[in-house]
């Protein structure tokens, strides 16, 4: 029976990472589920799940050649998880400031101790480079009211720091 | 009265593109209750398209009058609705009884005029806006073969779309 696992590459970004890597574990028998993969600062960062009957460390031998090849590094994490676990996001929050170091962890601290669970965040760097601008997008649920939210998060405006909550409303149809 | 099957993709039926309804007769009223059932019965769905059942004809129904502080017109069914002026934009997240356990990011446009028959074949015109204009939207695009996956947009966008404040890409229609 096939097991989850959790596949994470990093390396300089190239064309073709990708297309060569999932082919290795397509010819390996391997697979594939959800996956995000991003492009951070010039290099290439992938997080996949793969499913298959072999063992973890057959998976990590049969991407050693193409890994190699590609100078990726290579991680990979047995999975209690698997598919159909979705959550849906009921709130955003979208920050922006002057960029300086603590703003992801003044915000993130606020929204946790709301009880409030991250399912997705991008940030990015914008603006000038000598005057740089931090961006952040937050997806998440919370239980706790917008206004409570909001309220919580007050104090960050003082601080210089832009920060908009809004609902996610889901639409079925 | 009945709860139908519906169509989940990969169904091919849901890429065809609908025929107009000509004669408004019963099995058209049939048709709606039956879609009408099949709507209430699944998750909470504000729209159904009748293509989503199986049924290739231009009849969709929306109701979001159950959702709070949301603008509305009651409980809707459109039949051959076309839209005549759309202006702005906006990323909501959909998702559809024909994709389970999927949602995504889409953009639609804020503001619709909408012109669209009712079960006696007799002509409405409508300002719509926000949540319920995304529903029709929505809908609609099943009637022509599309749906919100083949719309959805990257996470990131979103983010883009804040740096840049772009106008609005369609002319305001008048309030009627």
């Amino acid at each position: 029976m096939s097991e989850w696992n959790l596949l994470t590459l990093v390396g300089a970004d190239r064309p073709g990472i990708v297309a060569r890597v999932t082919r290795v574990l397509y010819e390996f028998g391997c697979n594939l589920g959800e996956a995000s993969m991003t492009r951070l600062g010039g290099n290439f960062a992938i997080m996949l799940m793969v499913s298959s009957a072999r063992s973890p460390g057959e998976i990590l031998d049969a991407l050693k050649p193409v890994a190699e090849t590609l100078g990726l590094r290579i991680h990979l994490d047995p999975s209690t998880g698997g598919l159909h676990q979705h959550l849906t996001p009921n709130v955003q929050v979208r920050v922006f400031g002057a960029d300086r170091a603590g703003i992801v962890a003044e915000v993130t601290e606020i929204l946790a101790a709301q009880g409030f669970n991250i399912l997705e965040l991008d940030s990015d760097v914008a603006g000038e480079s000598n005057r740089p601008l931090y961006i952040m997008n937050i997806q998440g649920y919370s239980d706790q009211t917008l206004e409570s939210l909001i309220e919580a998060l007050a104090p960050l405006a003082a601080r210089g720091i832009s920060i908009d909550v809004t609902p996610v409303d889901l639409l079925i149809g | 009265m009945a709860i139908l099957k519906v169509l989940k993709l990969p169904d091919p039926r849901l890429k065809q593109v609908s025929a107009p309804v000509e004669s408004f007769d019963q099995a058209v009223r049939d048709l709606v209750a039956d879609l009408e059932e099949t709507r209430l019965a699944g998750p909470a769905a504000v729209g159904i398209a009748a293509p989503q059942v199986g049924v290739l004809r231009r009849i969709i129904i929306v109701d979001v009058s159950t959702r709070p502080k949301t603008p509305n017109h009651g409980h809707l069914v459109l039949i051959n609705p076309e839209i005549l002026h759309w202006e702005g934009f906006a990323i909501g997240r959909e998702g559809c009884l024909s994709v389970p356990d999927y949602t995504g990011n889409v953009i639609r446009a804020t503001h619709i005029r909408l012109r669209a028959q009712d079960l006696d074949g007799v002509e409405h015109l409508y300002e719509m806006e926000g949540f319920e204009a995304r529903a029709v939207q929505h809908e609609m695009d099943h009637l022509d073969g599309l749906l919100f996956v083949d719309r959805v947009v990257s996470r990131r966008t979103d983010l883009y779309r804040r740096q840049v404040h772009q106008p609005a890409v369609f002319p305001r229609v008048k309030a009627q």
